[in-house]
């Protein structure tokens, strides 16, 4: 490997190399190669059933690949335990049903893991966890339980929730698909103020193509298990060179 | 426009839900007449044929068996650590914790009347009432904040060994030795029913989380323990602890009847709470385990933070209900020899001057059990409540 090769090897924080995943007889992900620079935001998009979901779960090892190789961050994905906690700590995740813990308030929610992972005090993380609540724009709700706030709410919490334990990266999935329509801007809200403000390195499953064109580094379109077309949102939108995704985004956008 | 009046009074109620019309005024009336000579009757030889002296005369044996009467205070002791234990954890922890609380006054205000009325003497009367106050003070001590929640938790954990230490003694020293043989009545039904419940519970729990365990032999371990005690009868897990179960043992080590009584009823529970806690367990949804793995929480971390919590709050009606039949079994360890309640009963039957009281022994019997399943089931209904802040 040349010294230019390990540089730009050192700056790519995910890389994929044709990982393949098996549900039974059925080929969900096909040979999927992505490399994701450190600070770069990736939005996924694709039909449902096309893999996108089932690919980012992969990356913090929710499913596990049965060929090919992910690298997190120098770290190849293995079944060695200790590998997938060490992945595990560097990434955050979000999920398109929020899956708060009902038992926790949302503060509670937040300092959980810090406490029991990362052995922080009670002080030190509930302090922390304020600040997060506050980047989000609900401290006032820190000691409501998770029924008792609305969608949009819920999902600012988890988004608090992940970022509690420092990741070095964001996995989004789907993070406003099950939000009503009116609570979706305030969520979107916050996840580009992360890309904005923190530089953090993003990826999104997500079909909100506002949020693509104005926050997206690239877009990568999911077909069947195969990645069909990737590109910089104004290519994607202006000229998508493959059938398909010219086929999909007149789907979508109207 | 307001909305349409739902509030009816007294009367209203009446007319509209007992006299609608001539068929249901008049089946009211005969069902209401029949009921009051029922309670009438009752009432009547409750009040002048019932011999409760019988039972007043032998409250003692029904309280505390054979238990040597001059070290009965033992016992109130005993009560009165638990009491301000109870007491300081209702004031510190709060609602989960507060119905016990108040079970334990009521319960021990019940036993100090009953006392009062037998010839037992005033003073167990009153040492039940002081204990029935000392959970009164440690709640508001507790409640001030002025004890830490550490030691109160040590406290628990050392209360039943020591509550072993203070009923059976040990020869020479202030308190003599006491042989379980003696222990009977209401403490020795109390006694297996509350380890039988204590022990059971972190169990049963061990056998769900092992039920579902990816470690091949731990799941077949657990299952097979499962199913092996389901399918077997209480009376009969008895008289194995009872009898095989000395034979497997070396000759010099004499498990005493007591414990081995314990020992069956709790094996027995564990099964039957594991199957309990397995159905909270299945219902959490994957999200939530998808949720701690992506935070990074270990398995354990996972089960003691995330699922347990959730899983054991949502059984808490099932396991109750367990328990209160765990309650109520404890009667059948008269048939390996011990004087539980029931036994005691019998055994007073027994005797020449209560000839013929069976409805009197079986009535109060009957009764200590209602008040203490009551109990149970009033606490799980507050412990529900208190603990379902927020869920749903």
């Amino acid at each position: 490997m040349t010294d230019e090769a390990a540089q730009a090897g050192a700056n790519e924080i995910i890389v994929a190399r044709d990982v393949h995943k098996w549900f039974g007889q059925l080929h969900v992900l096909r040979g999927i190669n992505l490399t994701v620079k450190a600070g770069e935001v990736v939005v996924i998009f694709g039909a449902s059933g096309s893999g996108k979901s089932t690919f980012i779960r992969t990356i913090n090892r929710l499913e596990e690949h049965q060929r090919g190789e992910i690298i997190v961050d120098g770290i190849e994905l293995t079944n060695d335990i200790r590998n997938i906690a060490a992945i595990r700590s560097e990434i955050g995740m979000v999920f398109q049903s929020f899956n708060l813990f009902p038992h926790l308030t949302a503060l509670q929610n937040i300092t959980l893991a810090p406490m029991r992972v990362r052995s922080h005090s009670r002080a030190e993380a509930n302090t922390a966890g304020m600040k997060l609540l506050e980047r989000v724009g609900i401290p006032e709700q820190a000691d409501k339980y998770p029924a008792q706030l609305s969608g949009g709410q819920q999902q600012r919490v988890a988004i608090a929730r992940a970022l509690a334990m420092n990741p070095k990266i964001m996995l989004f999935d789907e993070p406003t698909s099950a939000l009503d329509p009116e609570m979706i801007s305030e969520v979107l809200d916050v996840m580009q103020s992360l890309a904005r403000d923190t530089g953090m390195t993003m990826i999104c499953v997500t079909h909100e193509m506002g949020f693509a064109r104005a926050v997206a580094d690239r877009m990568v379109f999911f077909d069947e298990g195969l990645i069909v077309e990737e590109g910089p949102p104004q290519q994607i939108f202006e000229a998508p060179t493959q059938a398909r995704t010219r086929q999909f985004l007149s789907q979508i956008l109207h | 426009m307001p909305p349409p009046i739902t509030v009816v009074g007294p009367l209203a109620w009446l007319r509209q839900n007992l006299f609608s019309g001539w068929g249901n005024g008049l089946t009211t009336v005969l069902v209401g007449a029949a009921l009051v000579w029922l309670l009438l009757q009752i009432g009547q030889w409750a009040v002048t044929e019932a011999r409760w002296s019988v039972i007043t005369n032998n409250l003692r044996l029904f309280l505390i068996g054979q238990f040597p009467a001059d070290q009965a205070w033992r016992v109130w002791l005993n009560l009165a650590i638990i009491s301000v234990l109870g007491g300081l954890s209702a004031g510190v922890y709060g609602q989960s914790t507060r119905a016990l609380a108040i079970t334990l006054a009521a319960c021990q205000l019940i036993l100090a009347a009953l006392i009062l009325a037998s010839p037992l003497g005033i003073v167990p009367a009153l040492a039940l009432a002081f204990n029935a106050a000392l959970v009164l003070v440690a709640f508001v001590v507790g409640l001030r904040g002025l004890v830490p929640r550490r030691p109160i938790a040590i406290g628990w954990l050392l209360s039943l060994p020591i509550s072993f230490l203070l009923l059976s003694g040990m020869a020479g020293t202030p308190l003599p030795s006491i042989s379980t043989n003696a222990w009977g009545g209401l403490l020795l039904t109390v006694l297996i029913a509350t380890v039988g419940i204590l022990l059971s519970f972190p169990l049963g729990v061990l056998l769900a989380l092992g039920r579902r365990s990816q470690l091949p032999a731990v799941r077949i371990l657990s299952t097979g323990y499962i199913e092996l005690i389901r399918g077997v009868p209480l009376v009969t897990i008895l008289f194995m602890a009872d009898i095989i179960l000395p034979l497997f043992l070396p000759g010099e080590w004499r498990l005493d009847r007591v414990a081995r009584a314990m020992g069956g009823v709790t094996l027995f529970s564990a099964a039957y709470v594991a199957e309990n806690v397995r159905g909270g367990l299945q219902a959490i949804p994957t999200g939530q385990i998808e949720a701690s793995q992506a935070l990074g929480l270990s398995t354990t971390q996972m089960n003691i933070h995330v699922v347990l919590p959730q899983a054991l709050r949502s059984v808490i009606p099932a396991n109750v209900g367990l328990f209160i039949s765990l309650l109520k079994d404890t009667t059948l360890v008269t048939i390996i020899g011990l004087a539980e309640l029931l036994g005691i009963g019998r055994a007073v039957l027994a005797q020449p001057e209560s000839f013929g009281a069976y409805l009197e022994v079986y009535v109060f019997v009957a009764g200590v059990f209602f008040v203490l399943c009551y109990a149970m089931s009033q606490a799980s209904y507050r412990l529900e409540r208190a603990l379902g802040v927020g869920t749903r």
